[in-house]
């Protein structure tokens, strides 16, 4: 849902690029408080392993196409400050580098998938782990949270389009939120997949969400 | 000790390194060509032409690696190319923003 230059009016744009400015500021903050030297290779193979998956569309129905977002994934690995980061930086790179995005709207989509998507997926995903016991429950979670993440993510979208006055709520709504409805299964099972797979080959890794979210080490 | 820890935590995450650019190199070429949740809409709602003109020339526009004449080559590359760019930003940013591990920095107060 990389949103491309001339979708988003000035206004718009403008307005999403200051939020996400000061998200991302306060973001860097937390990290430099919270990150631990030995995360680091982590975050750097988190952004390589979301980049590379993102460039891998799969159909979801009628010829449309999604693809891995990837938020939830490092917001559960890493937690969710250190995932700003990470994926403004993935969609800096995608917007300077590929021309996917707009410079335009980097702001937006920063908006959209490194914040809305980073923090309602993790949202879910510590709220469903309170409520569902043990490992299936913490699969559900892990699924919900990656479901949500793609599902609002599209949904501020279609205000950022309808901001603009580039397609009526009414219009957009639906169609962005029926969409990602069906891209977020994709993602949610990828996310499940992933998660399962890093704590087989890393059996210490902690998913239980612990204080500001830092599970990984070495 | 300590070194021996260390290598066996390196395997782990250059392990996922590995897979991360072999999707870049390997899937990538196969990903779907169909348009994405956004551009679908983008087309229904007749809008999609306003996308045509980009403010800013990317460097490698769609994902392609100017000079491979295969389409599915200059994929592949602009992955790899991506996915390293990728790893080498995040853990120069990464190190620029950690702090010492609790490790090395024993006998200090550790606040979280």
């Amino acid at each position: 849902m990389h949103i491309p230059d001339h979708f988003l009016s000035p206004t718009t744009w403008i307005g999403a690029s200051a939020i996400s400015g000061g998200a991302l500021a306060y973001a860097a903050k937390k990290t430099q408080k919270k990150l631990d030297e030995r995360q680091v290779p982590w975050m750097g193979v988190m952004g390589a392993f979301i980049f590379a998956a993102q460039m891998v569309n799969f159909p979801v129905a009628g010829g449309t196409s999604g693809h891995l977002l990837g938020s939830m994934l490092a917001a559960v690995v890493l937690g969710p400050w250190p995932t700003m980061i990470i994926m403004s930086t993935i969609l800096g790179i995608q917007c300077l580098f590929f021309q996917d995005g707009g410079i335009t709207a980097l702001g937006a989509n920063i908006l959209n998938m490194a914040v809305v998507g980073t923090w309602t997926g993790y949202g879910t995903y510590r709220l469903l782990l309170r409520l569902l016991p043990g490992t299936w429950g913490q699969k559900a979670a892990i699924f919900a949270g990656g479901w949500m993440s793609v599902f609002l993510a599209s949904i501020v979208a279609a205000f950022e389009l309808a901001f603009s006055d580039t397609l009526p709520l009414s219009l957009a709504l639906p169609a962005m939120a029926g969409w990602h409805s069906l891209i977020g299964i994709g993602e949610g099972l990828i996310t499940v997949a992933v998660i399962q797979y890093l704590l087989r080959v890393k059996p210490e890794l902690n998913i239980a969400p612990i204080k500001g979210g830092m599970n990984v080490h070495g | 000790m300590f070194m021996v820890e260390r290598k066996k935590n390196m395997g782990r995450w250059i392990g996922l390194l590995v897979i991360a650019l072999a999707i870049a190199a390997f899937l990538s070429p196969w990903a779907s060509s169909s348009p994405d949740g956004l551009e679908r809409v983008a087309e229904d709602y007749g809008f999609s032409e306003k996308a045509d003109k980009s403010v800013l020339e990317g460097i490698f526009p769609d994902y392609l690696i100017p000079g491979l004449d295969n389409e599915g080559l200059a994929t592949a590359a602009a992955g790899i190319v991506g996915t390293t760019i990728t790893f080498g930003l995040l853990t120069l940013l990464g190190k620029k923003m950690a702090r010492p591990s609790a490790d090395s920095r024993q006998g200090e107060e550790v606040s979280d």
